[in-house]
Order: structure tokens, then sequence, then C-alpha cells
């Protein structure tokens, strides 16, 4: 069905500004985090740390968008779908702030690895790279076409990126258990894939928040002791 | 839609009602919880405020005037033949739009139905008057210039007194017609605060124009539309994710 306009076209205009702003906030995180790929197969420092500064981006949108809402939140009195769709944002952008973090924690890493000896080439860092891409940019697309098929996708992909994270950490540990000269690099390769694990927790929690603004229903925090369910 | 399975004190099933030709309300079956505020919230001339006359028969007043369907208060059809329109009034009292005080003094507002009831002694009519101003949060503002004359309040006291006047007749139910639109947001504040005191004791039904209003004071909400009860629900489901999509339309500024 045909969404219905506001009847001010003011407050229209204002929600259109805040999905706007999140959907360039989430360019921006996908940037960093294609960059980070870029810089760490290249061993290109320079880059890596162009990351770290536009970071700084990154935070100042977070604080812009979180600001318009509240001021909805006050001035416009938001109710029903509205009302979820501005709280989701707030979270929304909550999310990429963090994500823009990682990635910005993601390339300090690749500036020291870039000084040490490769112990392998880089195969399932870049590939869960562009799986964590992929998963912020459909969990955006599911908020704008406000598509739970497509969130409900992301959390599925979640679980993708948790088996290549503990994969990695197995190679890894077989690795410094053979040379000890490997652990330093191992470490640090441990943490990108750590961080990329918690992006992708992080693009999870957007697609939740995507699924509780089209249906008005919490999936998160699905219970995993049997005794609590 | 949620079944309301609690004491249930008004009921309506299959509510007509036309005025001469002209069908304002069609079809509407709705329970009224006892001891609970009901909001009825819609747009202008959505019927809402002829549903909330027809709970009391304050619409016999006007002629040509027809009413289909029951509406049962306590079980009891209100529209049966056999009921007096009088002692319904007195069962289910109505607080108006603008506040309409008697021009007589303050004392005389509370005690003019009791009167007419046949109470006649002066001690049960001063504790009534007391009983009644403190359970409107006036007594403390008037208890000493009760022989003054009620048009000397400011509005929101004078919408205070019509509560009070309300409930000296010791109603069960109370209706209000937008009973704060003529009221500055500290009066609507106080007005509020009453409604959520008076709840204790009596059930009230509110229509309101402000949704927020709705949204503060009550705890179902019913949204009229063209004459028909589109959907009802607790408030804040119906503020939060309502099921029908007119009322979502309609409460976050979506309408016509």
């Amino acid at each position: 069905m045909e969404e219905k306009r506001h009847t001010s076209a003011e407050y229209e205009r204002e929600l259109q500004e805040i999905k706007e702003g999140l959907l360039y906030l989430g360019a921006l995180t996908e940037k960093a985090l294609e960059r980070g790929s870029v810089a760490l197969l290249e061993r290109n420092s320079e880059l890596a740390r162009q990351i770290v500064c536009d970071d700084d981006v990154i935070d100042r949108l977070d604080v812009e968008i979180e600001e318009k809402c509240i001021r909805l939140l006050a001035l416009r009195q938001p109710a029903a779908r509205d009302l979820r769709f501005i709280t989701t944002a707030i979270k929304i952008t909550g999310h990429l702030e963090r994500i823009g973090d990682m990635a910005a924690k993601i390339a300090e890493k690749v500036i020291i690895l870039n000084e040490l000896p490769s112990i392998k080439p880089y195969i399932d860092l870049p590939r869960m790279g562009e799986i964590v891409r992929g998963m912020i940019h459909k969990s955006l697309d599911a908020l704008v076409s406000e598509n739970v098929k497509l969130a409900q996708k992301v959390r599925e992909e979640d679980t993708v990126i948790d088996q290549l994270n503990d994969q990695v950490f197995r190679e890894l540990l077989t690795f410094m258990m053979e040379d000890p000269h490997k652990i330093q690099v191992s470490l640090y390769i441990m943490q990108i894939s750590k961080n990329l694990e918690r992006i992708a927790d992080h693009a999870e929690g957007i697609a939740d928040m995507v699924i509780y603004m089209v249906t008005g229903k919490s999936v998160r925090h699905q219970p995993t002791c049997p005794e609590s369910k | 839609m949620v079944t309301v399975e609690k004491e249930t004190i008004i009921s309506t099933k299959k509510v007509d009602f036309y005025y001469g030709a002209f069908r304002a309300l069609t079809d509407v079956t709705l329970d009224f919880e006892k001891n609970r505020v009901t909001a009825l919230i819609g747009p202008s001339g959505c019927g809402k405020s002829t549903f909330l006359r027809l709970l009391n028969r304050m619409n016999d007043l006007i002629d040509g005037t027809r009413v289909e369907g029951e509406i049962l208060f306590e079980g009891q059809n209100i529209y049966a033949p056999e009921v007096d329109p009088v002692e319904i009034r007195q069962r289910i009292g109505m607080v108006f739009q603008k506040p309409n005080p008697f021009p007589k003094s303050i004392y005389n507002n509370i005690t003019f139905a009791p009167r007419l009831a046949g109470i006649r002694n002066n001690g049960d009519l001063d504790a009534l008057v007391e009983e009644s101003l403190r359970q409107a949060v006036l007594w403390d503002e008037v208890k000493d210039i009760l022989s003054k004359s009620a048009m000397t309040l400011s509005g929101g006291q004078q919408q205070r007194l019509c509560i009070a006047r309300a409930l000296a007749m010791k109603p069960d139910v109370l209706l209000m017609d937008e009973p704060t639109s003529a009221l500055d947001p500290i009066s609507t504040a106080k007005i509020e605060e009453l409604i959520d005191e008076l709840k204790k004791r009596y059930t009230i039904i509110i229509v309101t124009h402000n949704m927020q209003q709705a949204a503060r004071v009550s705890e179902y909400t019913g949204f009229f539309y063209v004459g028909k009860l589109i959907e009802f629900n607790a408030t804040a489901k119906i503020f939060t994710n309502p099921s029908v999509k007119q009322t979502e339309d309609y409460i976050t500024g979506r309408f016509g």
C-alpha cells in the first residue's frame, strides 16, 4: 500500500533527513571497511591512517542524527510507526558509530601488521570483510524498504561470520603452536577477525531494530539457555 | 481487537444512530471497563461526541434522532421504554467542553441537583459540597468563598466545579466531552491529574481532540472515523503499534 504523507510537510522532511543521514553514515562505515581490506592486502599504511582520521566524521554524524531524533521526539510527539522509526534510528546510529570505531581499530592493527613479516596470504579476513559490508548494506536496505525478510537474512549471515571467526581462531592457534615467532602477527590478525565478528553483531542489531520497526515486535536476545526459554 | 474480560460497566451492541435520515454512527460495538479511563478519538465529525452523548441519553433532547442496537448499563438496556432518562443521567454524569457553571454561588452549583433529588438537610448538603469539591481538588481553593458566584472563578476552576457538580449526584460513570479544550495547559494538567484520581471510584469516558491527552490519561482508546469504530485497543498499543492502518495514519498525522 502506498504510504500516506504527513499533513505537515516539514515533519515529513525531518523524518526523511534522519533516514538519509543513516544511509550516509552506513555508506561511510562500508567505505571504511572496504579501504581497510585494501590497506591490509596492499600493505598501505597511509590509507589505514586515513581510515582512523575519517572516523571523526562518523562520530560527528552520529551525534547529529541523534540530536535530530531527540528534537523530533520533543517537538512532534511522534506516535506509532513514526515513534518506532525514530527510536529505531537512535539505536541504529549507535550501532553504525560502533561499527565505525571498530573499522578504525582494524585500521590501527593493519598499520602494525604492515610493519611485520607476513605469515600467510590473507584470505579469510577480506572474505569476512566483504560479508560484513554486505550485512551493513542489507540491513540499511531493509530499513528503507521496510523489508523484514531481508533483515532476517542479515541475522542468518551473522552465523556465517561467527563460524569464519572460529575458523580463523583455530587456524592461527596451530600457527602459534608450531612457531612462537608467529604469535605476534597471529594475535593481531585474531583481533581484526574478532572486530569483524563484532561488526557483524552490530549489523545484526540493526536488522533486529528494522524488524521491530516494521512489526512492532522485538526479536533481540533470543534465550540461549534451555532453562530460560 | 482486545476483548475486555474484566468487569464491564457499559456495553454497546451494534449501535446505529440517525439524525433524521443521516446515519451518524454505524454498528458500534464496544465494552467499557469499570474504573478505567477510556478515550474516544477521531477527526471532527467522526461521531465520537454523538456516541458519548448516547451513553447517557443526551441525544434524546434532539428532535428527529433515532437509536438502533443496544446500550447496556450494568446489563440493563438504557433505551428500554421503562427506563427513566433522568435516573440514567444521575448515574452517568457528564462534563462538557466549555465550563458551564450555573450563575449561582459555588455552594448552590453543587447542591442544585441533589436538592431537586430530594436532599434537604443542610448538614447533609454541607457534607456533600465539601466531599464533591474535595474529590474535584477544588475545596482548598474555594472553601472560604462558597457563597461567591461561580462566575468569579477562573476557567480551570469552573471546569473543576462542573466536575464536582457532576460528582455530587454520586454517579458511577463520568462522561467528559473535550473537558480541557477551553483551558490553559496548567488547568489542563490539573484536570488530567484529577481524572487519574477519579478513576479509583468512577469509570471515565473522555472524548478528546488532543491525542497526547488520550495517551496520557486513558487505559483504553477507541478510534472513530466516519461514524464507525475503527479500532479499540489498549492505549499503549494504539500509540506504539496500532492494529489498523487507518488508526496509524490518524495518530501519526497522515490523514486526509
